[in-house]
């Protein structure tokens, strides 16, 4: 299918394999406290501007590479980004007529969603501490969401 | 919005499922994994699998402070070299001071315990692994390490560094594996104080400098300045390792426990080596096992009625282990009791409770 040819899978595959290490990489603490979930961000971008070059699958399958990156319950970080992924391709065409201003805010909601569902399995499986700067850290991947949508923007062709 | 099914069939275009079904079967497919994950059992071998797979993207994620360290390490000038080779060559005359009369001493106690040879080291094999990853937060703190099943580790080893005891084995891939910090919040060590010999439960506080030992009756002896050492209780530490140092103790005379903080004497955000160590079955520091535990019960009972036993029942549970040994007077001295050295009950959240201060370690 012509179509299909023209899905930019390579730039899906490149751009998620980026965000997990950025999102994996050794930070000192203060730093580690707010740093926002790249994964998510990405996954948002492409859900929004190529629902179909990954799917649902890309964003399971990163989530689940978190899961086993940071020790956390297998399915946890995967199910929260699913759901965001799955959210924001439900709401791509409208997503699209948007600014980036005006997209961030949605980033923002979807993002403390991703961190809420990781926030109760953590607590469902156990871990009874949790600092309060987590939710620090969708503000500071909306902030960050138009950067990282032009950046994102140069790897392919929008249609 | 539109939830479930009709939301995909918009953007879908005919294309296989729609996004909705399909995000409904990648849910169920994670809500089944984190049940199974909880559980244990056989995903522990699909997470294996998967560590191996990740472990390169975490060798790259770890490229660019390896590469600052290299960096350092080459820039070094020779006078700080010299400067450590120094440093380095005092304390090793200081060292081979100290160990000058082990021979002597291992002798001495090999005969005050009525043996005709000397034990050997408790620590019969270790492996040096070097850290890849440092993850130092409340939530947890945990290394990575880059030693996994292949070199032989397994889980619930114990991991020291020269300096104390720095925690276990958690979680192994085939090149790598998980280390739980003994400050990790989830974590709880056994152990007991060199000087009285009063036994607790080092918890780990989630802080780097501290641990926290519950459960310490106000009357027991315990000062600042004491060292802690393992009490081998937990059948996955050998006794007598160096824990920590006692850095505060609090006695409110309205409370029935005393309040006893604790500081690791390992430094665990600085080390960059660790060793993963093997305990010797058998020797009477190895950590305590299941059986060698259940020894110590009968013994009261144990000269009453000596004879019968071996007559009655040629073929009991301990038998299959000792019956190639046709001589049973050689049997007291090695003891071969468990070549494991970690049974699975020992796991670190599950090993809170307190033991009682009667049972002692098993000795001979």
């Amino acid at each position: 299918m012509n179509l299909s040819r023209r899905e930019p899978r390579w730039a899906v595959a490149f751009t998620v394999l980026l965000a997990l290490i950025l999102q994996a990489l050794p930070l000192p603490t203060w730093l580690e406290a707010v740093r926002p979930s790249f994964v998510g961000i990405v996954i948002i971008y492409w859900a929004i501007y190529a629902p179909h070059a990954g799917g649902i699958f890309a964003p399971w399958l990163a989530g689940l590479a978190l899961d086993v990156f940071k020790g956390d319950v297998l399915g946890q970080n995967a199910l929260a980004i699913a759901l965001v992924a799955y959210i924001a391709m439900s709401f791509h065409q409208r997503l699209r007529n948007q600014t980036l201003v005006q997209q961030s805010l949605f980033v923002f909601a979807v993002l403390t969603l991703n961190e809420a569902v990781v926030w109760g399995i953590e607590g469902w499986s156990g871990h009874p501490i949790a600092s309060p700067w987590r939710w620090i850290q969708p503000m500071i991947g909306a902030m960050l969401w138009p950067f990282v949508a032009m950046l994102a923007g140069r790897t392919h062709v929008r249609s | 919005m539109a939830v479930f099914g009709s939301g995909g069939s918009r953007i879908g275009g005919g294309r296989g499922p729609s996004f909705g079904f399909r995000f409904f079967c990648y849910a169920l497919l994670c809500v089944v994994l984190m049940f199974y994950d909880r559980k244990g059992g056989w995903l522990d071998t699909a997470r294996y699998g998967l560590q191996a797979a990740v472990y390169p993207l975490q060798l790259a994620v770890n490229s660019p402070s390896a590469a600052w360290r290299w960096m350092k390490d080459s820039f070094t000038t020779r006078e700080a070299l010299q400067k450590e080779v120094d440093g380095l060559r005092n304390q090793l005359r200081d060292q081979q001071l100290m160990t000058l009369r082990q021979a002597a001493l291992e002798s001495e106690n090999a005969t005050l315990r009525g043996l005709t040879t000397a034990m050997p080291e408790v620590i019969e094999k270790r492996l040096i692994g070097e850290v890849i990853n440092v993850e130092v937060s409340t939530l947890r703190q945990r290394l990575l390490v880059n030693r996994g099943g292949n070199s032989g580790v397994h889980k619930a080893q114990p991991v020291i560094t020269g300096d104390g005891v720095l925690g276990q084995v958690y979680r192994i891939g085939p090149f790598s594996s998980e280390i739980i910090l003994i400050t990790d919040s989830e974590h709880a060590l056994p152990v007991q104080v060199l000087r009285s010999g009063v036994r607790s439960i080092a918890l780990g506080t989630g802080r780097a400098t501290a641990l926290e030992l519950p459960y310490v009756p106000q009357n027991y002896d315990v000062k600042v300045g004491d060292v802690l050492v393992t009490s081998g209780l937990d059948g996955v530490f050998p006794f007598g390792l160096p824990v920590g140092r006692i850095t505060r103790v609090e006695r409110d005379p309205t409370q029935p426990l005393a309040q006893i903080y604790a500081a690791p004497l390992a430094r665990i955000e600085a080390d960059r080596e660790v060793l993963f160590i093997w305990a010797r079955p058998g020797h009477p520091a190895a950590p305590a096992t299941p059986e060698s535990m259940k020894v110590e019960e009968p013994k009261p009972a144990a000269p009453v009625k000596p004879a019968p036993k071996p007559a009655r029942k040629p073929a009991p549970q301990p038998a299959p282990q000792q019956a190639p040994q046709p001589a049973p007077q050689q049997a007291p001295q090695p003891a071969p009791v468990e070549t494991e050295p970690a049974p699975a009950p020992a796991s670190p959240p599950e090993s809170g409770e307190s033991p009682p201060p009667a049972a002692e370690v098993p000795t001979t």
